[in-house]
């Protein structure tokens, strides 16, 4: 075994851990506490696999955006100190749709049903590593829809803000 | 490391750029306007949606071929052109009827001239989409305007609850669009259509199970904004909560625009499916068309009676989409022009019985406005007699080019439903009609529409009954649409 595969096998089983620990402790908080170190467990898997972008996309709007989100509801709902117990009301459709998933991935990876876009990592390191690919593409042939990203974050903001600031009386 | 990055043809997205352009500035000019004029923000908003709809038409000499800019990933056909004017029209009449109706309501804020062009610019992005990352991003900025032009109102609970559900349900339905396309990716290497299209063809993956499973996804992903059994749950609770101009506006553009994207994607993208999409259509079709007429039966809300007939409608459109021809493309182009005059009629009419404390919304409002208003209630009858697709009216011509069509394809169980279906909507159409002419009014204070309502209330009615009567300009219209859309199958 390399190092780089010792390492992957580390974090994914860190990540695996991490995530048990956010479905299974009773306070909020905790949970997201534990959800920022399983994004920070992914984002050393994506490290190892030669995703440095991803890796940090992956830590500074996972890790960061997201989660600060979650507890900024968790403060303003004063969800801090309560102990809540999961009721498990779900579990049986949750147990399925995971089963689902299991099955489709297998189905996927054993049926060869993808289709596999070559020598990634050669095309990689020729425009100079995972970044500069990324960045390629986004300038060049994804550069519409990067365009129409930033009007759709514009409405949104918009939006969000007539929604939530203006005060309208009968 | 040497790029050279290529300029794309932007001339291509010149009705885009200036919708863009439009929004923002309207958000500027906003800012110097007092509190009680803000209707001027509209007729500004306005006169831009005209001024992009002339340039908008200005292509449609030059594009008897399809062309494509930005890497492929932008593509402009007649078939985008048709429906951006179909979407521009709505825009424009949606404008006509707020303007009042926003005062009456004392909602004056600029924004919402402003997110409905956001919107209408997502509707214009999206039947332009020719990847699949483009028409995702279409649909998000489209759905985002509408999720808050729904919720405008906030004082009222019926608007927020309307709006938080529409939500709710937007951004699950979203995931689920966005899973499919990510399914067509893993099993083609392409979210562009032609590619995927491509793909397809020369690998044989006609029966491949990931792309099968993506079909349904993405069918469930446009599906809520068609308003498609089994998505049509929203329709009914969001049409009433919703302020009546955006229900108007809801119930005609995001439909369309989710059938153009349905029609490019399912036409262009993974055509070679067709077995296994025309079972998946067949049975949508069957169940929309006959849920939407006998749910509607039992309305009492107006709004909501014009909700579920908005879900029939879509079952109806969905024929053309089935038959996969040019004559059903043709069908579904003339029915969303059709669709846009009287069903903004229809809510138009609702409006205009909007005052202090009363709604207008319940069918008893309409008692005896034959008495009162004799004119308002022919207009009305002009409208239901174009929804129940009834001749002389644009309606009948509509669902006469979709029967058509699918009839030429041999669904003709199908045909026979829908007809079956057509019988039952009579009857609820038939229904306000009676309220207005066989009931004696109630003592009603003085309506004062504006003269944006009422000039809006004149144009669909003409346009209902003149294309009813003369179909030929539409039509044709129509006609290069559906040639230039399917030439490229054959």
């Amino acid at each position: 075994m390399s190092w780089s595969q010792l390492f992957f096998y580390v974090f994914a089983v860190l990540a695996v851990i991490m995530s048990l620990m956010v479905v299974t402790r009773r306070k909020a908080i905790h949970s997201a506490i534990f959800l920022i170190l399983a994004f920070i467990c992914f984002a050393a898997t994506y490290i190892v696999m030669n995703a440095e972008l991803l890796a940090a996309i992956q830590v500074l709007v996972y890790a960061g955006g997201v989660v600060g989100l979650i507890i900024f509801v968790i403060m303003l709902v004063k969800a801090e100190e309560d102990e809540v117990r999961q009721t498990h009301g779900q579990w049986i459709i949750a147990a399925f749709i995971a089963l689902i998933l299991v099955v489709e991935v297998a189905f996927v990876f054993l049926g060869n049903l993808v289709q596999r876009t070559g020598n990634l990592a050669g095309k990689m390191a020729q425009a100079g590593g995972n970044t500069e690919a990324v960045g390629l593409v986004l300038y060049t042939k994804y550069l519409f829809p990067f365009e129409v990203a930033s009007v759709l974050l514009l409405a949104a903001m918009i939006g969000a803000i007539v929604l939530a600031k203006y005060k309208l009386e009968r | 490391m040497n790029v050279t990055v290529p300029m794309p043809n932007l001339s291509l997205v010149v009705p885009e750029i200036l919708m863009v352009i439009l929004a923002c500035g309207l958000l500027l000019v906003d800012l110097f306007i007092p509190k009680d004029r803000k209707r001027v923000v509209g007729y500004i908003a306005l006169a831009g949606v005209v001024v992009v709809g002339v340039v908008t038409a200005a292509f449609w000499g030059k594009m008897a071929q399809p062309a494509t800019t930005f890497s492929g990933t932008f593509v402009l056909d007649r078939f985008a052109l048709f429906f951006k004017e179909v979407f521009l029209f709505t825009t424009g009449i949606t404008i006509l009827i707020s303007l009042k109706y926003l005062e009456i309501e004392k909602v004056s804020l600029g924004e919402y001239y402003a997110l409905m062009l956001f919107c209408t610019l997502g509707m214009m992005i999206m039947v332009s989409g020719a990847d699949l990352i483009v028409i995702y991003l279409g649909i998000e900025t489209m759905a985002l305007s509408v999720y808050v032009l729904a919720g405008f109102m906030k004082f009222d609970h019926k608007c927020t609850e309307a709006a938080l559900k529409y939500f709710l349900l937007g951004v699950f339905i979203s995931g689920i669009l966005l899973y499919g396309i990510t399914l067509i990716y893993a099993a083609t290497g392409s979210t562009q259509l032609a590619q995927v299209a491509a793909v397809i063809k020369e690998k044989g993956l006609a029966k491949n199970p990931l792309l099968v499973l993506a079909m349904f996804m993405l069918a469930a992903g446009l599906g809520l904004e068609i308003a498609m059994a089994p998505f049509h749950f929203w329709a009914p609770d969001v049409y009433e909560g919703a302020p009546t101009p955006i229900t108007a506006f809801i119930s005609v553009a995001p439909k369309a625009a989710a059938f153009a994207a349905l029609v490019r994607i399912f036409y262009h993208g993974i055509q070679l499916l067709e077995p296994q999409w025309q079972i998946l259509l067949w049975i949508i079709c069957a169940v929309t068309m006959t849920i939407g007429n006998v749910t509607a039966l039992m309305q009492q809300n107006v709004k909501r009676m014009l909700a579920y007939s908005s879900v029939a409608h879509a079952g109806y459109i969905l024929l053309g989409v089935l038959a996969a021809n040019q004559v059903g493309v043709q069908g579904i182009a003339f029915y969303f022009f059709a669709y846009a005059f009287m069903n903004m009629g229809a809510f138009g009419l609702v409006i205009y019985l909007r005052r202090e404390n009363i709604v207008g919304d319940d069918i008893d409002d309409f008692k005896g406005l034959a008495q009162t208003h004799p004119l308002l209630a022919v207009i009305m009858v002009v409208f239901l007699l174009s929804l129940a697709g009834i001749p002389p009216t644009a309606g009948f011509v509509g669902k006469f080019l979709l029967f058509a069509a699918a009839i030429k394809a041999g669904f003709y169980w199908l045909v026979a439903l829908a007809a079956l279906n057509s019988v039952v909507a009579l009857f609820y159409y038939f229904r306000i009609a009676k309220a207005m002419y066989m009931q004696s009014p109630e003592p009603l204070p003085q309506l004062s529409p504006g003269r944006g309502l009422v000039l809006a209330l004149v144009v669909v009615g003409v346009f209902t009954l003149f294309f009813g009567i003369y179909p030929q300009p539409l039509m044709s219209l129509a006609k290069d649409t559906a040639h230039t859309f399917m030439m490229f199958l054959s």
